[in-house]
């Protein structure tokens, strides 16, 4: 199949694909990482997290449009304050749903399941009720759009970069948050020993709620980077969630390098059997890797040894 | 009335409620409803199927699968691979390229019959497939998964993963499944027409029977030791295998009981509503299944058949005249099936509806207008009255081996917590 081509486009082939990948990684890392940071610290999977996303994504959608209409002098900026705002909005709502949900069902992880999911249903069709139907897209700013040209036949783009940048500081940014500041030692010492945490003074309750902001706050940045590369509708979270779960749970539950290097291994695998097949057997056959590698290692990829 | 009581696996008040439910399915719905609506009554009740099979694996085994859609559809896809098959005669499908094959073979290109789908020709291998094949597919999910001690909320995401990787393949090949619009256009069943008006009533009846079959059957496994270790495994699975059980083997069977189950239901979905989609195997619909059961409570057998019918019922009404309505009202429905009521409907019914009944319904000899006494408030309550050991005040003789009811709502918010299984 590969005649046609010459080996130096069958290299500038591999190569776009491999930055397609990385794209793709970075996107499944920023959606993984908040889902990671709430699972591993509370063993709940937030099923509404892909809604989150969105809500980070309509957040910038709104931004953008109030710069556009009453300051188009910081047009190039918007994004930042728009990335700034979908955290803030996510972990309020985050906290809220906590505080209001989450706590009741704590030693209940597949009921949470179940109550979160209601929660997504319920967010989907606000989502659709105040935006419509329709998918919506951002205005990107001027210096977001185009593309690099490296050589004469490899172009990257340029909100590709912006979005493998973005990545690298948030998980920079969560790295040390939760292995250098006194709040991740706190979070840490939940994990491994919730009563024992408790009981040298740390307030548990406290945070969980505020580990689930975060987590949920991280979400959309996700979505507020998710619109430079697509556009948002009230159902697209629902198309992410299964790959964001598997990322999570492949990574191995309280590891935050296993969660970034299984969304490398997704990622780029995709992104390399989607070139020699067709798209949807190119998922079907990664998610069977990965769901056939969970059965033989179900503690995921890198799992942190906690007492049970 | 104490003859009654005395059949072997269910107490009297069961014994009624599976003699109301056969009057309601059986004599009331049919009577009262067109034939339209009857059809549509029988759409709902092969749901039950699939909330029956969660009530044991999700309720007494505490495995969540939150893919019981694929098991659905697998079955629903065998049924329909053998009615399309018998659509498909070379006679009725001469205008194609290639007559005698599937239309949307013939529209994807495809000259030749594929190999696998020789075999449903034949109406007996396709009915053991229907059985065969899904109870097959959950041995091995189950195997794979449950020796090696996976559970919970792993168990649940990868069961919803198989569903997602499921939807894509049975859309992506579309040319051998039909695609995102499914097996459609299938008319008869060995000759027999199934979309005339007494066809649709005469499988109303068969559904209805069939799901009394795998009723009874749940009700008999519930009552056996077998259920019983169910329960103990789900609320102290470590002190199960300390006993000498292997944990595995129960799960992997009423996984696979659950499964099979699941494909009957959708057999006859494909059966009564004459076509199969992809839509009903995917994440959201095999969660909408789980809700069915939720609703009806999680350890009510009888609870699953209603809350499957009440839920599809207000899901149809809601659709005709507020579409905007349905979604906010499912995820609340959600989230007050798992916050404030977490049996269901049958614990509303024991709580409210039970203690006004009359004597002869629960087989008193003395009438007490008291609701029963919980004895036992321990975090084990579920465990201890799913396992029988609730005492029953002034029962008859006829109880020594007492079967109790399947829940009885904790009545302060604290024992919630613990009424419910934990895991």
């Amino acid at each position: 199949m590969f005649e046609e081509y010459s080996m130096a486009e069958l290299t500038d082939i591999l190569f776009m694909q491999g930055f397609a990948g990385l794209i793709l990684f970075s996107v499944l890392v920023l959606m993984a990482l908040g889902l990671a940071i709430i699972f591993g610290q509370m063993g709940v999977i937030n099923m509404a997290h892909g809604e989150f996303m969105i809500l980070g994504a309509y957040t910038t959608y709104l931004t953008s449009h109030i710069f556009e209409t009453y300051l188009p002098a910081l047009f190039d900026g918007y994004f930042f304050v728009a990335m700034a705002l979908a955290f803030l909005v996510c972990f309020a709502l985050g906290v809220l749903v906590e505080w209001g949900m989450i706590r009741f069902l704590f030693k209940r992880p597949l009921d949470t399941l179940l109550a979160t999911w209601g929660l997504s249903l319920i967010l989907q069709q606000s989502y659709r009720t105040v935006f419509g139907a329709r998918e919506v897209g951002v205005t990107l700013p001027e210096w977001m759009m185009g593309s690099y040209s490296m050589t004469e036949t490899i172009e990257v783009p340029i909100n590709g970069i912006f979005v493998m940048v973005l990545t690298l500081f948030i998980a920079s940014g969560v790295y040390f948050l939760m292995f250098r500041s006194l709040w991740g030692k706190q979070v840490r010492a939940v994990v491994q020993n919730r009563p024992m945490a408790g009981a040298v003074g740390i307030d548990t309750g406290k945070v969980d709620r505020y580990t689930f902001g975060i987590g949920c706050g991280i979400a959309g940045i996700a979505g507020s980077a998710f619109t430079m590369i697509g556009s948002t509708g009230p159902t697209s979270g629902q198309l992410y969630i299964v790959d964001t779960f598997l990322v999570v749970v492949f990574g191995g539950a309280q590891s935050l390098i296993g969660t970034i290097a299984s969304a490398f291994t997704i990622s780029q695998s995709q992104s390399t059997l989607e070139f020699f097949l067709s798209g949807s057997m190119a998922k079907v056959i990664t998610l069977l890797i990965v769901v056939g590698i969970l059965m033989l290692r179900p503690q995921g990829l890198f799992a942190l040894k906690i007492r049970q | 009335m104490q003859q009654r009581s005395n059949i072997r696996f269910m107490s009297r008040q069961e014994v009624l409620g599976y003699i109301m439910l056969a009057v309601i399915l059986l004599a009331i719905i049919p009577l009262s409803l067109d034939v339209f609506r009857l059809n549509l009554i029988g759409k709902y009740l092969t749901y039950a199927f699939v909330a029956l099979g969660l009530v044991l694996c999700w309720g007494y085994g505490g495995i969540l699968s939150l893919g019981q859609g694929v098991f659905f559809g697998l079955g629903g896809y065998c049924m329909a691979m053998f009615l399309k098959l018998e659509a498909s005669d070379p006679e009725s499908t001469k205008i194609q390229s290639t007559p005698g094959i599937p239309d949307f073979m013939d529209w994807n290109q495809i000259t030749e019959l594929p190999w696998w789908w020789e075999p449903f020709r034949q109406l007996p291998f396709a009915l053991s497939a229907i059985v065969l094949l899904p109870t097959l597919f959950a041995f091995i999910i189950g195997v794979a998964m449950f020796k090696r001690r996976v559970g919970g909320v792993y168990f649940a995401i990868i069961t919803q993963a198989i569903a997602a990787i499921m939807t894509i393949l049975i859309i992506g090949q579309q040319g051998y499944t039909g695609g995102v619009n499914g097996i459609t256009d299938l008319r008869t069943l060995l000759g027999w027409d199934i979309r005339s008006d007494s066809a649709k009533v005469i499988l109303y009846y068969v559904c209805s029977a069939a799901l009394f079959i795998c009723l009874l059957l749940s009700q008999f496994i519930r009552y056996k030791k077998l259920g019983r270790i169910l329960v103990a495994m789900r609320d102290r699975e470590d002190r199960v295998r300390f006993s000498g059980y292997d944990v595995a083997n129960f799960k992997i069977f009423v996984f696979c009981l659950s499964a099979m189950f699941s494909a009957i239901g959708g057999a006859m979905f494909t059966l009564q509503v004459g076509f199969m989609s992809p839509s009903f195997v995917g994440i959201v619909p095999s969660i909408e299944m789980v809700i069915y059961c939720a609703v009806g409570g999680r350890l009510s057998l009888l609870g699953a058949v209603y809350g499957t019918l009440l839920v599809n019922w207000a899901k149809t009404i809601f659709s005709e005249t507020f579409p905007e309505l349905w979604l906010f009202a499912m995820g609340a429905l959600f989230i007050a099936v798992v916050m404030a009521f977490p049996n269901g409907l049958a614990s509303l019914f024991k709580r409210y509806i039970e203690p006004k009944l009359p004597a002869w319904y629960s087989g008193k000899t003395m009438v007490s207008k008291a609701p029963i006494i919980e004895k036992d408030s321990s975090m084990e309550t579920a465990h201890a009255n799913a396992l029988g050991s609730e005492e029953n005040i002034g029962s008859s003789k006829s109880l020594a081996k007492p079967e109790t009811a399947v829940t009885v709502a904790p009545r302060t918010d604290e024992k919630l917590e613990g009424g419910v299984y934990v895991d």
